[in-house]
């Protein structure tokens, strides 16, 4: 079947095409060039006056693995507020901070967004994740597995093994856990906690194994670009949420000597100490920090105002948080000599002091980085705020005025302890485009996807321009998933299956003699039983495995 | 004739993956690391292949169509069991939602105590590995540990190498409440466990005791419902000297009324010795019956763990109103489905609503249910995933056997479709 999608203004950083009229034509699930002499259109869509975007991808989003069920459990009373019924084509669940699985998928793809990454697969528990992820409908979906507070990664380097081993476990990890890049979180620090360690910094050193946060930075970011994963190391770095963490964060763009690393929620990683609360905006020397070294990619992780629940790996940092959980529960865990998690719900008050802040260095970042290449947006949902609060985000960055309006009504103090006022940027539909698309795609090494030229596929959204982007970006006119025609409306009228995005780097066989020992020794599992299949991903005949270069492949 | 080694279970919640089973025909027998648990839940003959309607044998086809007729015209079936694997909990739960059918696993009475404190106040928790390698004192709470899962033990304390302690022989062990059946908690060493017995309903007064003991509170009574003060003295002293203690109980063993009570002030016990500069997890067991698998899959595609009804269109939790038990006998129910592919023991309750049991081969029955569909065991007579006790880990389980006997999933997937063309 052939498609036409005729007369929309195109938004296509991928191949520069900035708001220009063009056609595009879909055929089996692809965009395709026109074709040459006489042919068919079966369908035509008039988008004259219509905005054309690839579809949205989420760069770093928590929609599978058990911290997040963990969420979903203990909030009953969440998902009260939200009940979503069943339709002839759609699933019953639940919605608001933490939705269910089917949920999820529909409302993203309202949004017009096509894929979602899973930061935080834990090896342990990436099967899970992976599960969970298989049924999120019409998304396609993919993780980053964390190491850093494994066991084993810390016995390597106690062991002063050479890089090639830790290259090769690394390596061996994420074809293991089906993943598509490599997450660090609280580097060792989720293991410092397990050894009683309440706080870790980048040169504090682990008490049992001596190693520190900035060594393991260091090899595991070596790691990802010597084996060639194109999408940089992923870290959640030191002391989230600690006033004054602006220095970590400083110091560790500083410390990974110009590799290629991806700095995420970077939100809760800026912070001063100024002020008569003692807390104030690093945004601007992070901001300047990041523009100047193009090594460093950044998610925002912005929080907006209301209830929500964060979901962590840093058990070690949640354990602290929990003094301002709200509702007043929390849980955490730690897990399997692999990792650990931690849920606190979190209630932003636009009237607390903090918390206006916070949304203000959020905003003051996306801003004050100038590349838009190299800045993504997110609110780490839900931690620091639903995905569905997006729009309504984009509308923040878009409107001048709008972000006025809402800064002049949060908390007094905040208001003065922030220049946002005077930030002139609005972003454009391009710098939109390439942040929540093409950017997103070329950071995670997403091969033809993310952009509108023919061979890529055909996930397409079509929005009614509108000077209200809350409204425009909230309800697409059409979304199309691999070329079938999922949304129309902000309505799903379709549902289909995504793939898992996965990369699959050489490792060296003989890693897995010291890990069977290991396994044997010391885990609770047969080696054999720990890796997950290919069939495990596929049997249920709703899910694929899409496998993509390595950067040093073309 | 095959010989299968690193066979994981998923009938002993601790998800022991070294059994040895030989494979004859349709016959199994474990060889090696069995136990009285796994060995008969894997050595379990098939008996009927064939699905009955009326207690006459009939094609999977006629059986399914039944099925489907039975739950056509209802207002709230109850769908009862959920004792399976992933993809079959997936697959009854898109059944329940689209005949609005309530979800309840049969563990759920027991797993609410763990629940109810859970979405209350929350808890701070470990994983077996971490027990392996960390735990320097176990306290056990009203359990017999060894009764639960025999190889516990053997897997997770008395294991010769562990990564952190230099002698994982001088773990420390303590029951409080309930007594051990046996000897498993005696290290290598010929140490024995501490134990402090009491009736199992006067826990929650003991527990209390211990935790005000662990917060410093002085307390006047020389002696707790027959235990010394002084003894949980020791107790709370040993928590807080220990570096990595790990507290475990068996929430369906609390068999008293509010025992998430219970449950709460052992959480909360915890958090406390976690403020006061070491720490100290919880524990919690399960994994039986595929009661995690129930309330994980529930979990993801509803919010809720599975005592979840979808008779108004949407998922709806309730603890106590969603129990089987409860709708039955309350006439609320209008059709029963009993899912149960691990235990032939696990037979639906007798109720004379049209009955439907998607069981494992080898149940008998007082009564005969309207349809009967024999299917096949997860881990067994076919490949899938079930959650261990810890909540964490999901097992990948083999198929050993050609038996021909269908998957739960496939069942389920099939009564819908049938009620989807009808
Ligand atoms: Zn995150």
């Amino acid at each position: 079947m052939l498609i036409k999608l005729t007369g929309g203004a195109v938004y296509d950083p991928a191949s520069g095409v900035d708001g220009k009229q063009q056609d595009i034509y879909i055929e089996d699930g692809h965009i395709v060039s026109k074709p040459s002499g006489d042919f068919q259109v079966d369908k035509e869509y008039d988008l004259n006056g219509k905005i054309v975007m690839s579809g949205a991808i989420d760069m770093h989003t928590h929609i599978g693995g058990g911290k997040g069920n963990i969420a979903r459990i203990l909030l009953p009373e969440d998902h009260r507020q939200d009940t979503v019924k069943r339709t002839p084509i759609t699933r019953s669940g639940c919605g608001h901070a933490m939705p269910s699985t089917f949920v999820t998928g529909y409302r993203y793809a309202e949004m017009g967004y096509t894929a979602g990454f899973e930061p935080a697969l834990l090896p342990i528990n990436a099967r899970q994740a992976h599960m969970e992820m298989a049924d999120i409908p019409i998304l396609d979906k993919g993780g980053y597995v964390m190491l850093g507070s494994d066991d084993y990664l810390l016995r390597l380097l106690t062991a002063k093994k050479d890089q090639k081993a830790i290259n090769d476990y690394v390596a061996w990890t994420i074809q293991s856990a089906k993943a598509i890049g490599i997450k660090v979180v609280n580097p060792g620090g989720i293991n410092a906690f397990k050894f009683n360690q309440r706080k870790l910094d980048l040169d504090e050193q682990n008490s049992h194994y001596g190693v520190t946060p900035r060594d393991i930075l260091r090899v595991l970011a070596t790691a990802v670009k010597e084996i060639g994963i194109s999408h940089p190391l992923h870290v959640h770095g030191c002391n989230l949420g600690v006033p004054g963490n602006m220095q970590t964060t400083l110091d560790t763009i500083q410390g990974i000597g110009g590799l290629p690393m991806h700095l995420t929620h970077i939100q809760f990683h800026s912070y001063g100490t100024e002020g008569d609360f003692k807390f104030s905006s690093g945004a601007a020397q992070i901001a300047e920090a990041v523009n100047k070294n193009k090594n460093i990619t950044i998610d925002v992780g912005q929080i907006l105002f209301g209830q929500t629940v964060t979901a962590s790996g840093d058990s070690m940092r949640q354990h602290a948080n929990h003094k301002h959980a709200s509702p007043n529960k929390w849980v955490t865990m730690d897990i399997e000599c692999d990792a650990g998690c931690g849920i606190v719900p979190f209630k932003y008050k636009d009237q607390n002091f903090v918390n206006a802040l916070q949304w203000a260095i959020g905003l003051e970042t996306f801003l004050l980085v100038d590349d838009p290449w190299r800045i993504f947006l997110t609110t780490d949902h839900p931690n620091g705020a639903p995905f569905t609060c997006y729009p309504h985000l984009i509308r923040l960055l878009m409107d001048r005025s709008f972000r006025n309006d809402v800064l002049s009504t949060i908390h007094p103090e905040a208001q003065k302890m922030t220049t946002l006022a005077s930030i002139e940027r609005e972003y454009t539909l391009q710098e939109i485009a390439i942040m929540t698309r093409t950017g997103a795609a070329k950071l995670i090494g997403l091969k033809d996807r993310g952009g509108l030229s023919s061979g890529n596929w055909a996930d397409i959204t079509v929005y009614t321009d509108n000077a209200d982007r809350q409204l425009m970006f909230e309800k697409p006119d059409y979304v199309f998933k691999d070329g079938q025609l999922v949304v129309v409306d902000g309505k799903v009228v379709s549902t289909k299956w995504g793939t898992t995005h996965t990369v699959k780097p050489d490792f060296d066989a003989s890693v897995e003699k010291d890990l069977k020992d290991y396994f044997d020794r010391y885990l609770t599992m047969k080696l054999g039983n720990f890796k997950i299949s290919d069939d495990e991903m596929t049997e249920d005949g709703r899910g694929s495995l899409t496998v993509h270069p390595l950067r040093n492949q073309s | 004739m095959t010989v299968i080694t690193e066979v994981p279970s998923p009938f002993c919640g601790i998800g022991t993956d070294d059994l040895i089973i030989r494979v004859d025909g349709v016959s199994l027998k474990v060889i090696e690391n069995g136990c009285a648990v796994n060995t008969p839940a894997f050595e379990q003959a098939i008996t009927d292949t064939s699905p009955r309607v009326d207690g006459k044998e009939v094609s999977l086809g006629i059986a399914v169509a039944k099925a489907a007729a039975l739950l056509k015209d209802t207002n709230q079936p109850v769908i009862g069991g959920c004792a399976t694997d992933v993809n079959g909990m997936r697959a009854l739960l898109a059944l329940a939602d689209r005949c609005g059918a309530v979800v309840d696993n049969m563990n759920f009475t027991g797993a609410r105590n763990n629940f109810l404190a859970m979405q209350d106040t929350g808890w701070m928790n470990t994983t077996l590995a971490e027990v392996k390698n960390r735990c320097d004192l176990l306290l056990v709470v009203g359990t017999d540990l060894e009764a639960f899962a025999p190889r516990f033990f053997e897997h997770y304390l008395w294991n010769k190498e562990s990564m952190f302690l230099d002698n994982t022989g001088n773990r420390q062990v303590i029951y409080l409440g309930k007594a051990p059946s046996g000897n498993a908690s005696t290290s290598p060493n010929g140490q024995k466990a501490k134990i402090l017995e009491c009736a199992t309903e006067d826990l929650p007064d003991v527990i209390a005791v211990l935790r005000a003991l662990v917060k410093d509170q002085p307390i006047r009574a020389a002696s707790v419902c027959g235990i010394a003060v002084a003894d949980l003295q020791a107790i709370a002293t040993s928590l807080k000297a220990a570096k990595y203690s790990v507290v475990t109980w068996s929430a369906g063993a609390l068999t008293y009324s509010q025992a998430e009570l219970t449950v709460q002030t052992l959480s909360e016990m915890i958090k406390d010795i976690n403020n006061q500069n070491t720490r100290c997890s919880g524990l919690p067991l399960a994994g039986k019956e595929g009661d995690q698998t129930a309330n994980q899959v529930c979990g993801w595609t509803t919010g809720y763990p599975a005592r979840t009804r979808f008779s108004r269109g949407y998922p709806e939790y309730d603890p106590y109103l969603n129990d089987t038990r409860f709708l039955l006998d309350n006439n609320e129910a209008d059709a029963l489905v009993w899912v149960q592919a691990f235990n032939v023991n696990a037979v639906p309750p007798v109720t004379n609503l049209p009955t439907i049991v998607i069981g494992r081969s080898g149940m008998t029955f007082e009564k005969e249910p309207d349809v009967l569909i024999p299917v096949g065991t997860p881990g067994i007579d076919h490949a899938g995933h079930a959650y261990r006790m810890d909540n964490v880990v999901a097992i990948r389980l083999q198929k050993l056997r050609d038996s021909g006997l269908p998957s739960t999933a496939h069942v389920m997937n099939a009564i819908e479709q049938a009620l989807q063309e009808r």
